[in-house]
């Protein structure tokens, strides 16, 4: 009997590597996970036949376009859209023997924090399923957490691998901008997106980046990555630790979570780490509002091919304006129309120094402070989620509150830094998760120092309510 | 009052470069609609564009050519509008960080020299076609729209002008002086026909001396360089009658129909659209090295302008821009070193040979210069046929060559004496005055002799013989 709720990807490639089991048995044994808790979790979109291969099963976002199979965005506009090719990381994933399990749950392209936002309904916290599983990468989280997948690709804008992750109590990575190619991964905002590893452990997700991560010659904004080191080290001797004030007492952090946090801070220290306090006050203080302005405004202008000439959803009109209108009208949900407002304001004319122009000034300003940081310290640490999982409905009818839930995860992604979560216990029954960020391109230091925490922390992935 | 035109110029041209500007599908016409096609050019969700650096070498040649500076860093800008040939909801092309800008370009007169600004030439992508289809065929009452994207895509190169311009033929010879510098550059077939070259026209009117710019007109849709002259000649006159009849002038678009005594407005341009242009973030700001900028520099020859002026003081000047704007200087100089009469080789150019249609690429010059060396001595006829077929394979003119006219009175007598007595109706009204009969007999005498006789002197001796 395979354990889908325990089995870690390393454990499963192991498996069928020595042909314990077979390929197919593995690809089975989630499908059978999927039939049993799905109708509950409701983490896919989409799940498919076994495709065959040499490895194991893997989960995506269903932003992630894959050749052949419905990618929808979480979006009634793209209800009915295939497509033709494989975006570069679902191209990768199947060149390196993975099988694609199905398409995972999101916020409607990718917009939100609890995946209340999918056009086909909220995934739930595997934890606890009254309450959201994070977002935009819900179905995800809850597809890993659940035991529905070994491991999964998300994708992060401000916070959509942390901060699922960090409610849902696993290792989600969003890597340094320009490591992982974005083609074929339906854009959000441009400057920001990045697809990321989800996993049950910091090794996996380890492994899982390096058969992403490196340049592609599809998209300009990729660079050639420092080869990836899996960890094995227990201890973080030499490594020096920043805690910014700012982001570890900001307001709104719920004790719990506060403690949680402190206590892997201090493990750290006890297994080498030096720890310091540091402070990023602009990117804190400035960062939500910077992010609600550029994010928006790419995403203005990259959701307007969605027409109804080429694909997806066509609704009738009397002309070309009346269809698209009637398409867009019909086509899409509240978020994206308030983001596409939001953004096309900023964009205008007369408008564009005073909100986008200036949001981009801000931006150096974010990338500059942390930059600083980092000369100083080798990676800094936060609470990823200012709360832990919180009931569904909560907070959808305040999207202000919504968004105020990235405000640890956004400072960083804004800097193009890579940022990756680690569970470190639990607060009301329910995961904490911290947030490690570095430099650009210091995913190995993230993996050693999230490995040896979580090693030292043994926190337990499998949800209480399912062991 | 005397007005004064303002004329600027911005100009379209397709480079055919092998692929298209972002993707890698084949640029140029052929195949079936939507052949020429590919996720990228068809805006497919998550596909990105890649800049296309033999294009972006074209487009700083061109600017070379035009003096231009060229930029250390140039961006891609996003110009957002809803249309159905544009799939992406948004066209790449350049805004305020254009490859090239400040340049000029002298356009020859027989007075001198007319330098015109060049603002900028900076790259872009082409839109899709739209085939409106009705029952009627027509667009008035069209029924359906179809859109061929095997168009959209195509680098374009957009040089734009300052208002330097003030009377429509210089305006014209401008654009044939530029298509010339493009053609020989082989950066565009630039045919207008095809739309491989286009052009739009800003005209206004100030009073004669002043250095306002009033309101200006946009002039599209000529699709030759005397419709574009005419057009512009309309346009002034219809300016100085609404200012001398009191009126204002609009700020709008007009269509320029040649076979229509006015230009209708397209669109006003209070319904301007606000086009939220902002740097495409799935491509990198293009920096180009100084070595290229100098090898590029290095291959550009003897531009068209400053050859016109040499050649001018051999020729007279218009025949000096007859030949390089026709692209046949070359050839011309070739024919001459050959041993031809530069004048006599010029006239056959610019004249039969170009009525001919014929390469100058295909020619050999040494038999062309035999030709046109003993055009007197060969019968009319002769030497047409031998021009004609100066462009095939392997053409000699000696057969040609050996054909003499027949210049013998003893041969040439009888034969008018004979048609003289067979016409005595149109010889008497000659000899009454008729004067234009003449033509009459040559012809008849020609016909007779096989247009082998020597035209001056069948008209001589006809004369003679009618008096």
């Amino acid at each position: 009997m395979i354990d889908t709720l325990r089995l870690t990807a390393e454990e499963a490639w192991k498996l069928v590597d020595t042909k314990e089991i077979s390929g197919g048995e593995l690809f089975a044994a989630y499908l059978a996970a999927i039939g049993e808790r799905d109708p509950e979790l409701h983490a896919y979109l989409h799940v498919c036949k076994d495709p065959g291969g040499d490895g194991i099963p893997i989960a995506m976002k269903d932003v992630i376009g894959t050749k052949g199979v419905r990618t929808t965005a979480g979006s009634k506009i793209l209800e009915s859209y295939v497509p033709v090719f494989d975006s570069t990381v679902a191209a990768r994933c199947k060149k390196f023997g993975l099988r694609l399990l199905g398409k995972t749950n999101t916020d409607e392209f990718a917009m939100g924090s609890s995946t209340e936002n999918s056009a086909y309904g909220p995934s739930h916290n595997p934890w606890d399923p009254t309450r959201v599983p994070g977002g935009s990468g819900g179905g995800s989280a809850a597809a890993v957490s659940g035991g529905l997948a070994p491991w999964a690709l998300g994708s992060d804008t401000g916070g959509s691998i942390k901060q699922p992750a960090a409610l849902c109590g696993h290792v989600g990575l969003r890597p340094t901008y320009g490591t992982v190619s974005r083609y074929g991964v339906v854009a959000f905002a441009s400057s920001l997106d990045q697809v990321g590893p989800v996993a049950k452990n910091v090794r996996d997700c380890a492994f899982l980046y390096s058969i992403i991560a490196g340049r592609d010659e599809n998209d300009s904004t990729t660079v050639e990555v420092p080869e990836v080191e899996l960890p094995t080290a227990e201890d973080l001797k030499g490594l020096r630790i920043g805690v910014p004030k700012e982001m570890n007492e900001a307001d709104g952090i719920e004790p719990g979570v506060t403690a949680a946090v402190r206590a892997a801070i201090e493990l750290a220290e006890s297994l080498g780490a030096e720890v310091g306090e540091c402070s990023l006050p602009r990117s804190v203080e400035y960062g939500v509002a910077c992010y609600y302005l550029v994010a928006p405004a790419e995403a203005s202008s990259n959701l307007g091919r969605y027409d109804g000439v080429r694909y997806g959803r066509r609704s009738d009109g009397a002309d070309f304006r009346e269809m698209l209108m009637n398409t867009r009208h019909d086509g899409f949900g509240d978020e994206p129309k308030r983001r596409i407002m939001i953004g096309t304001y900023a964009l205008s004319s007369g408008y564009y120094d005073a909100y986008y122009g200036k949001a981009q000034r801000v931006r150096t300003m974010i990338r500059n402070e942390h930059a600083e940081v980092f000369e100083k310290f080798d990676l800094i640490v936060s609470p990823t989620s200012p709360t832990v999982a919180f009931k569904l409905g909560e907070k959808a009818g305040n999207p202000l509150a919504m968004y105020l839930n990235d405000l640890l995860t956004i400072p960083s992604c804004m800097a193009g830094l890579p940022g990756m979560n680690i569970p470190v216990g639990l607060s009301e029954g329910l995961p904490v998760g911290l947030q490690l960020i570095g430099p650009q391109f210091s995913e190995n230091t993230l993996f050693r120092a999230g490995h040896a925490l979580e090693r030292a922390i043994g926190f337990d992935v499998v949800p209480e309510r399912l062991r | 009052m005397n007005w004064e035109p303002v004329i600027g110029l911005e100009i379209h041209v397709q480079l055919k470069t092998r692929t298209k500007m972002f993707c890698r599908c084949a640029n140029g016409f052929g195949g079936g609609p939507n052949t020429q096609t590919c996720p990228v050019c068809l805006a497919f969700p998550g596909a990105l564009p890649v800049a296309n650096k033999r294009a972006v070498e074209e487009c700083i040649k061109l600017g070379l050519a035009l003096e231009c500076e060229i930029a250390d860093r140039a961006v891609f800008h996003r110009k957002n509008y809803f249309y159905p040939d544009l799939p992406k909801a948004y066209q790449i092309s350049q805004y305020d960080e254009p490859l090239c800008a400040g340049g000029r370009l002298a356009v020859p007169t027989a007075d001198g020299d007319v330098v015109i600004g060049i603002t900028r030439a900076h790259l872009e992508e082409d839109a899709a076609k739209n085939v409106h289809i009705a029952a009627s065929g027509r667009l008035h009452g069209a029924t359906a729209t179809l859109v061929d994207f095997n168009r959209g895509g195509t680098p374009l190169v957009e040089i734009v002008t300052e208002p330097d311009l003030h009377d429509a033929d210089t305006a014209k010879r401008f654009l044939q002086l530029l298509r010339q510098t493009v053609i020989e550059l082989d950066l565009s077939d630039a045919e207008l026909e095809k739309g491989s070259m286009r052009f739009d026209v800003n005209v206004s009117v100030r009073p004669a001396g002043s250095d306002e710019l009033r309101t200006r007109t946009e002039l599209k849709n000529m699709n030759s360089f005397n419709f574009a002259a005419k057009g512009i000649e309309r346009e002034i006159a219809r300016q100085i009658r609404i200012y001398e009849e009191g009126g204002t002038v609009e700020q709008e678009t007009l269509h320029f129909d040649p076979t229509q005594e006015d230009s209708p407005p397209m669109r006003s341009k209070e319904e301007a659209q606000d086009y939220r242009y902002f740097p495409d973030p799935d491509l990198v700001p293009v920096h180009p090295p100084a070595e290229l900028v100098d090898r590029l520099r290095s291959e550009i020859g003897e531009l068209p302008g400053a050859r016109i002026k040499r050649i001018a003081d051999t020729l007279s000047f218009y025949d000096a821009d007859v030949l390089v704007t026709g692209g046949l200087d070359r050839l011309w100089s070739d024919v001459v070193a050959a041993g031809a009469d530069a004048k006599e080789a010029a006239n056959v150019l610019a004249n039969q040979f170009v009525a001919a249609g014929i390469s100058p690429d295909d020619v050999d010059a040494g038999e062309l210069a035999k030709l046109v060396a003993a055009r007197s001595e060969i019968p009319r006829a002769a030497f047409d046929e031998a021009l004609a077929k100066v462009g095939d394979a392997g053409f000699t003119a000696a057969p040609y060559l050996e054909q003499k006219v027949v210049a013998d009175t003893s041969e040439l007598d009888p034969i008018i004496e004979r048609i003289i007595e067979a016409n005595p109706g149109q010889a008497e009204q000659f000899r009454s005055g008729k004067e234009g009969l003449l033509g009459f007999f040559v012809g008849q005498v020609m016909k007779e002799t096989g247009g082998k006789a020597d035209p001056r002197v069948v008209n001589e001796r006809v004369r003679s013989k009618l008096s």
